[in-house]
């Protein structure tokens, strides 16, 4: 099997470094809407001055690298357990290369381990076969800490909110996590939100929903709607770029629906910051391509 | 733009409003959630003995601190095998987790401010008014410009807390920060909170 893992370090250093394209123009068109010498703008302005400088120098957009969450859609007959172990020592190279910083603590005993190996969940590597005369496809997500720890996973019906078992239920729980993180988490950023699942599935999903672009069409008519009006309502609170105030505090909504089982109806909200780096690879043959 | 170079006065910290832009220049220190829980576990409450490293760093960091500003900072450094130290991506990380060890880390050591992201709490608030001191609010994120504000990597503390964690001693040139919480009471955050809380009311009304 080909060994890809200098190809997965380019990946690493893509991701980490370059901001998407569709990120960068939806935060050049918020930048436009803020009040002129507004801290929201002065905020938007530092963004997208440090967005230029770390594609041009090729260090991190931001220094929390957070958790790297790989997506591998691979063609039957490849090996998980190599394509993992190449992702793996992909993450410490990159690491050593300051395209990542050391982000795996133990937990439990408090050491960094220093050159960010982790444990069977760190990197996160998710695999799924597809047909053999397919690509394989590597997907990179790189989520911070900051963002992360503003998400939030409820339960319906929520008492307290007057929240039941429905999208009308769905909708005030995540204004109330928008309105909770108060743009900790890096605003203006981006939900995730994923509806059904037990809590695991729920919040797996959640991050999946964030792997499509900035105003991606949701397939479900009623899912579409939601997700341009949760947009729009979180942006009526006011809470802005960083928490200082301003018109943009979420630059995108997107939701998944699973299935549950019928006595739970868990809604995941998983926050991602502005700093929303996700890039692919294509490896078709030989011949590796980077979106 | 206001230009301030560390250590910092108590006048000067005074004249400070929110949503003032500042640009600091000068010596501080990064220290994060592994510092503050060291400085509260060691010094403060004294939940621990000191060994004879934790004193050594005490003494070492007491003058850079007095006057002066941690902050809130978890860099990538390259050089941890040669020991040239340099930041390559230095943003400043949530605030919020300091809260309970904030104010009296700040008068223990008579610090001037802290500079992170997201604010702090009513606890710090108060703490602010006291020492006195401010909250300085770095652009999440910003890490490559920001690291570009550090002239140099003096030295590094703690350094088996982790590079993230570490104590790094930097020396730095005109570091954007916005004043959100000042010495007077006022505080950014919680207008914010307050608007957003009314709206989100609102909003929770419509079915």
């Amino acid at each position: 099997m080909q060994d890809l893992t200098q190809e997965i370090l380019e990946l690493i250093r893509r991701t980490s470094t370059d901001l998407p394209a569709d990120v960068e123009a939806k935060l050049r068109a918020s930048y436009a809407d803020e009040e002129p010498g507004s801290a929201a703008q002065g905020a938007l302005d530092t963004i997208l001055k440090n967005v230029d400088l770390a594609r041009k120098n090729s260090t991190p957009i931001c220094q929390d690298t957070g958790t790297p969450l790989f997506y591998v859609h691979y063609p039957e007959g490849m090996s998980t357990r190599k394509l993992k172990k190449q992702i793996q020592d992909a993450v410490v190279q990159s690491t050593k290369k300051s395209y990542l910083r050391p982000n795996s603590v133990n937990a439990v005993t408090g050491t960094n381990t220093g050159d960010n190996s982790g444990d069977e969940h760190y990197p996160t590597i998710h695999f799924e076969e597809v047909d053999e005369n397919l690509p394989l496809t590597i997907e990179l997500m790189l989520k911070g800490g900051g963002c992360e720890n503003v998400g939030a996973q409820y339960k319906l019906p929520n008492v307290k909110m007057g929240a039941g078992r429905d999208l009308a239920g769905v909708r005030k729980v995540v204004l109330d996590a928008v309105h909770q993180a108060q743009g900790k988490g890096c605003a203006p950023g981006v939900l995730g939100v994923a509806i059904g699942g037990d809590r695991g599935a729920s919040y797996l999903a959640s991050k999946e929903a964030l792997l499509t672009k900035i105003g991606a069409e949701n397939p479900d008519p009623e899912l579409e709607a939601m997700e341009k009006e949760l947009t729009e309502e979180s942006n009526q609170m006011g809470i802005g770029p960083m928490g200082f105030g301003g018109k943009t505090t979420v630059l995108d909504t997107k939701i998944k629906g699973l299935h549950r089982v019928p006595a739970s109806y868990f809604v995941s909200v998983s926050y991602m910051c502005w700093a929303y780096r996700r890039r692919k690879m294509t490896v078709m043959d030989s011949e590796v391509s980077y979106d | 733009m206001k230009k301030l170079t560390l250590p910092i006065s108590d006048e000067d910290i005074r004249a400070l409003k929110v949503g003032e832009t500042v640009l600091l220049s000068g010596v501080m220190m990064t220290g994060r959630d592994a510092v503050h829980k060291w400085m509260n576990d060691a010094f403060l409450a004294k939940k621990v003995e000191p060994t004879e490293d934790d004193l050594a760093v005490y003494e070492a960091i007491k003058p850079i601190l007095d006057g002066g500003i941690i902050y809130h900072c978890g860099p990538v450094v390259s050089g941890d095998e040669t020991g040239e130290y340099k930041f390559i991506a230095a943003g400043p990380t949530t605030s919020i987790r300091e809260e309970p060890y904030q104010a009296d880390v700040m008068k223990h050591f008579n610090l001037k401010g802290v500079i992170g992201k997201g604010g702090m709490e009513a606890k710090t608030l108060q703490g602010c008014m006291d020492t006195p001191a401010v909250y300085f609010h770095a652009i999440g994120g910003a890490a490559s410009l920001i690291a570009q504000s550090v002239q140099e990597v003096l030295t590094v503390h703690k350094l088996d807390f982790g590079v993230p964690e570490a104590m790094w001693v930097i020396d730095v040139k005109d570091f954007p920060v916005v004043v959100t919480m000042d010495s007077h009471g006022g505080s950014q955050h919680e207008t914010v909170n307050e608007k957003s809380k009314k709206v989100l009311e609102e909003l929770m009304q419509k079915s």
